[in-house]
C-alpha cells in the first residue's frame, strides 16, 4: 500500500524534516518495503528485546552533585542568547497547514 | 615497536608527531583528516618528550600518534560528524575514551573523515567529501591490469575505504597514525578495515564507554578500535575498557588490561562456520579464502564445524528498523537552539527548528529520520517496531545458542567483495549499499557481541580482503588470542605507498612497523 499524503504529512511535523523531492517519498516507499520482510518471521510467543544488557542491574551512583556549574562553556555554543537564555523564535505558532506550505508535498 | 623505540631514545615523540604531520600533509588527497589538530599535537608530544626524558613515560601509548573519529566529541577540537549541521561546532568537553587515550599521554593528531553521522558503509556521504583508500595508490593495486579502463582513468580509479570509519581505517593503514578510534553500529569500524588491510575491533556491547560518542543507535553503538595489527588493538582495548559512571550502559564487571598470549596450540579450539554467512553476493575469491582459513584452523588440530544462524537473513531488516527508529530519536536533539547550525528562519520555533534541519542533515540523514518515524507511528509500533525488537531476540537467541554448544568463536568472511572503485560505489544509493555492505558484520551488533576483522590476504585487483571472528560477550581475550594466531599465520603483506617510499629514512622504519606494542 502507498502511503497517503496525510501521514507523509503528519510525518513532516513530527519529524521537523521535509522530503524534499519524489526522491524523498521514494526512500521511504522502499524502507517500508524493505522492513515489511520482518512480518515472515514467526515471534509467537518472543518477548521483545530492548537491550543486550538487559540481564544486568543498572548502575546507579549516590545522588550528590558531582559537576556542573559550566553554564558559560554551554552558552559558547549557542548562536542567540541574552544573559543565560538560550533565545528561540516565538513559540506555540504552528507550522502552516499543508495547503499553505511550500512545500514537495503540497505540489504532489 | 615504536614504543620500545620511544623508550630508548632512538626516536623521539615530537620527532614521531612531526613526522606523521607531514605524512598526513603529502597524503591529504586521501581526504582521511577532516581536522589536523598540529598545535596542541605538538603540543602533548613535548609533554611527552619531557616524561621521556625523566624516564617516566606514562604508559605504552605515552607519545604515540593517534587520530578520532569525528563523531566523537574533542574539547577545544571541531567536532563536526562531516555535517553541516555540526559545522564550527567546539564541544566543551571531551568523550570518555578520547580523554582516556589523552590520560596515557597519546597524541591526537586530528580528527577523521566519515559518513555523514555515521550512517553509510562507503565513509562517502559527509560534507566533506568521501575518503580515498590508500591501496589505490599501492604498487599492488596500481600494477594489476584495470579491465576496460584508459590512461585518463587512472586518477579515477581510486577505491572506497568502506565505512563508516573509513578516515580512521585509512589514517591507519597510511602509516599517519599508528592508532584510531572508529564506531561500529553495524560495521563502521570492521568494514572499512577489511577493505584498508588493518585490524579492526568491535567490542563488547557495553565493555567500552559511549560518553561523548555522538549517538546513531543507544542500543548497537560501540567505540571501535583500527590498528595495525592485533597485539595493539589488545594494548588500546586495555586502555579503554571498564565502567564509566558517565555513561549508564558500561557495565560493572572489573576489567583487567590484558596481553596476547602467543598461541601454539589450537586443538582445544573449537571453530564454527555459520553457513547462512555464505551469503549471496559473497565474491567466490572470499569464500575461497574464507575455506582457505577455516582449513588452516583444523589442519593446526582445531576443531572446525559448520553451524546455523538460521535468522541471519533478518539481521540487515531487523537493523534497519532499530536504526531508523533509534536515528529518529537521536537527531531531535540538532535544533539549532543549543549548539550547532541556526537557521536564519525566525517566524516561530517550530518553523526554525524545521528549516535548521533542512539546512544541516543531508539526503541519508532526513531519509532515516522520517522512515524511523514512520516506524514509530502509534499504528505501526507494534508491527515494526517491536517486530523487530522481537526479531532481534530471536537473532541474539541463535548466537547464544551456538556458543553454549561448545563452539568457541565464529568465523566470517567480513566483506562480500573486495573495495569498489567510487565511481562504481556511487551508482547505488546509500541505503541499499549499506544494506548490501552491512549483511556479514550487522548480526554481531543485534546480539551485543566482539567481533574483528583481520586482513587475511589481497585479493586479484591487489586490494586487501580481511575475515572476522566473532566471540562470546566479554571474552576479549580469547577472541584476540585467536586473531592474533590467525595473523601470524597469514601473514598479510605491508601496503607499498610510493609517497611514502619517498621520503624513507632510519626514523620512518619505526613509523613502518607494524606494531606499536
Amino acid at each position: 500500500q502507498k502511503v497517503t499524503v496525510d501521514v507523509l504529512d503528519h510525518l513532516e511535523r513530527l519529524a521537523l524534516v521535509d522530503f524534499r523531492d519524489s526522491e524523498g517519498v521514494e526512500r521511504l516507499q522502499k524502507a517500508i518495503q524493505f522492513a515489511d520482510q520482518l512480518h515472515e518471521v514467526n515471534t509467537d510467543g518472543v518477548e521483545p528485546m530492548d537491550s543486550v544488557l538487559e540481564d544486568r542491574c543498572l548502575y546507579l551512583r549516590e545522588d550528590d552533585v558531582t559537576e556542573g556549574n559550566c553554564a558559560k562553556e554551554l552558552l559558547k555554543n549557542a548562536r542567540e542568547k541574552v544573559e543565560e537564555y538560550f533565545v528561540a523564535p516565538p513559540g506555540n505558532i504552528p507550522l502552516p497547514k499543508l495547503e499553505e506550505r511550500d512545500t514537495y508535498l503540497q505540489s504532489s | 615497536q615504536v614504543s620500545a623505540a620511544l623508550k630508548k631514545g632512538h626516536v623521539t615523540p615530537t620527532e614521531l608527531c612531526q613526522r606523521c604531520l607531514a605524512l598526513i600533509k603529502s597524503t591529504k588527497f586521501l581526504n582521511a583528516y577532516i581536522t589536523v589538530a598540529e598545535e596542541t599535537a605538538l603540543k602533548q608530544a613535548e609533554e611527552s618528550e619531557k616524561r621521556y626524558r625523566t624516564g617516566q613515560p606514562l604508559g605504552v601509548l605515552d607519545g604515540i600518534p593517534v587520530a578520532v573519529k569525528d563523531n566523537f566529541s574533542t574539547a577545544g577540537i571541531e567536532t563536526t560528524c562531516a555535517s553541516e549541521m555540526l559545522k564550527g561546532y567546539i564541544p566543551p568537553y571531551s568523550a570518555t575514551v578520547v580523554q582516556k587515550l589523552l590520560d596515557q599521554g597519546a597524541v591526537l593528531l586530528g580528527k577523521t573523515n566519515l559518513d555523514e553521522f555515521a550512517m553509510g558503509s562507503g565513509s562517502t556521504d559527509g560534507v566533506f567529501g568521501p575518503v580515498r583508500n590508500p591501496w589505490s595508490y599501492s604498487r599492488q593495486y596500481k600494477e594489476k591490469p584495470v579491465p576496460e579502463s584508459h590512461p585518463e582513468d587512472e586518477a579515477s580509479n581510486w577505491v572506497i575505504t568502506g565505512g563508516s570509519s573509513g578516515g580512521s581505517a585509512a589514517a591507519v593503514s597510511s602509516f599517519t597514525c599508528f592508532a584510531a578510534l572508529g564506531s561500529d553500529t553495524g560495521g563502521s569500524t570492521r568494514n572499512p578495515a577489511a577493505h584498508c588491510g588493518v585490524v579492526g575491533l568491535k567490542p563488547t556491547y557495553g565493555l567500552i564507554s559511549r560518553h561523548g560518542l555522538i549517538p546513531l543507535v543507544n542500543s548497537m553503538d560501540v567505540p571501535g578500535i583500527l590498528t595495525r595489527c592485533v597485539d595493539d588493538a589488545a594494548v588500546v582495548l586495555g586502555s579503554l575498557a571498564g565502567h564509566d559512571p558517565k555513561d549508564s550502559t558500561t557495565v560493572q564487571d572489573n576489567f583487567k588490561p590484558f596481553e596476547l598470549p602467543s598461541l601454539t596450540d589450537v586443538s582445544k579450539l573449537s571453530i564454527g562456520i555459520p553457513k547462512e554467512y555464505h551469503a549471496p553476493g559473497l565474491s567466490s575469491e572470499i569464500l575461497a579464502l574464507w575455506s582457505k582459513a577455516a582449513d588452516l584452523f583444523k589442519n593446526a588440530g582445531a576443531n572446525v564445524i559448520e553451524v546455523s544462524l538460521p535468522h541471519t537473513h533478518y539481521s540487515i531488516v531487523c537493523y534497519h528498523v532499530l536504526c531508523t527508529a533509534e536515528v529518529a530519536s537521536n537527531m531531535a536533539r540538532f535544533d539549532g537552539l543549543e549548539y550547532g547550525h541556526r537557521s536564519d528562519m525566525n517566524k516561530s520555533t517550530e518553523s526554525m527548528y524545521a528549516a535548521t534541519r533542512r539546512e544541516g542533515f543531508n539526503d541519508v540523514v532526513r531519509g532515516r529520520i522520517l522512515s524511523g518515524n514512520y516506524f514509530l507511528l502509534k499504528q505501526n509500533y507494534e508491527s515494526y517496531f517491536v517486530k523487530a525488537q522481537k526479531v532481534r531476540r530471536l537473532i541474539a537467541n541463535d548466537f547464544m545458542k551456538v556458543f553454549r554448544s561448545g563452539v568457541d568463536i565464529l568465523l566470517t568472511p567480513t566483506t562480500l567483495s573486495d573495495a569498489v572503485p567510487y565511481t562504481e560505489f556511487i551508482k547505488e544509493d546509500n541505503r541499499t549499499r549499506s544494506a548490501q555492505d552491512d549483511i556479514l558484520t550487522q548480526a554481531a551488533n543485534m546480539a551485543g557481541l566482539p567481533a574483528i576483522s583481520v586482513p587475511t590476504a589481497l585479493s586479484e585487483r591487489g586490494l586487501p580482503v580481511g575475515l572476522q571472528f566473532i566471540g562470546r560477550s566479554f571474552q576479549e581475550k580469547q577472541l584476540l588470542t585467536v586473531a592474533k594466531w590467525f595473523e601470524k599465520q597469514v601473514k598479510f603483506p605491508m601496503i607499498e605507498l610510493e609517497e611514502v617510499k619517498r621520503h624513507d629514512h632510519g626514523v620512518f622504519q619505526h613509523q613502518k612497523s607494524a606494531s606499536f606494542s
